[in-house]
């Protein structure tokens, strides 16, 4: 139970900055990554603060032998830069460009009772299932 | 740049990192948006309820924002259907594949110094940035 009110919590906070910072909102996001238009440099912004905090807390937290309500960290430890990384980002990259959802505005966006989000995620888990019976086919990852 | 919003998107970058770091405290899991919405397809019994509680943390977190009378109160989108469908299909399907999207690879992996995710996050905002040029410079589809 625990496990499920930290998520929450995370959620909660992580859906508030999306929301505060504007990002749940694909014509900001856009705004970004239209460099030959009106460029719109705020989704810079909140990558370097996300990252900033993030980099300090992971530090500290990384240093604790495990995590409060988990015997274990569950942090990656591939190194490789391998295909599926390259193919896969550069895939995801143009979805992205397309409408200017990633996966974390999409969702929370749901929160506008549109149904643009709808549709998008609706296709997006379709992508999630998809990519899983390649994995599992091809046994990789 | 009459749009940009330096302050509101620090604070909210700021917001976000500290809810990364609650994840990882707490359940020491990595707040990766599509591994962990990605992940329910899996039903893993024990591995579930913490994503789906996740997923609902962000849609209840912009809800509260809209409830407290945030200034964002409706959001644009300005994509066609097939086009939507298009964009969820390559989202889901990509960033599954490339292990990652803009809060994993983009936050999380490059505030652990990952080559992995700063390499991801380099190619997805330029093949992102390739694609709305495309459509809004050479096919004129936005504005």
């Amino acid at each position: 139970m625990n496990k499920n009110i930290a998520a929450l919590v995370s959620g909660l906070l992580f859906g508030l900055g999306l929301a505060v910072s504007q990002m749940v909102n694909p014509a900001k996001v856009i705004g970004f990554l239209d460099v030959a238009g009106r460029w719109d440099p705020s989704l810079a912004f909140v990558m370097v603060s996300a990252i900033g905090v993030a980099f300090v807390f992971f530090r500290i937290i990384l240093k604790s032998p495990a995590p409060k309500f988990d015997p274990l960290f569950k942090v990656p430890d591939i190194k490789a830069i391998d295909r599926n990384l390259i193919v896969g980002s550069g895939i995801f990259g143009m979805g992205w460009g397309l409408v200017g959802f990633c996966p974390g505005p999409a969702i929370s966006s749901l929160a506008y009772g549109r149904i643009e989000p709808v549709i998008f995620l609706a296709a997006m888990f379709i992508g999630f299932y998809v990519e899983r019976v390649w994995r599992l086919r091809a046994g990789y990852g | 740049m009459e749009n940009f919003t330096p302050y509101s998107a620090l604070i909210g970058g700021v917001i976000i990192g500290i809810a990364a770091a609650i994840l990882l405290w707490l359940n020491g899991q990595v707040a990766g948006v599509s591994g962990i919405a990605g992940g329910i397809l899996d039903f893993e019994r024990g591995d579930l309820n913490w994503r789906l509680y996740f997923v609902a943390g962000l849609i209840g977190g912009v809800a509260l924002y809209r409830l407290a009378g945030g200034p964002l109160q409706d959001i644009e989108i300005s994509t066609s259907v097939p086009l939507l469908v298009a964009g969820g299909l390559l989202t889901g399907i990509g960033t599954r594949l490339g292990g990652g999207c803009t809060s994993g690879h983009g936050v999380c992996g490059i505030a652990r110094l990952s080559t992995r995710s700063i390499a991801a996050t380099v190619i997805f905002m330029v093949v992102a940035g390739l694609t709305v040029f495309t459509t809004n410079h050479i096919l004129g589809a936005g504005t």
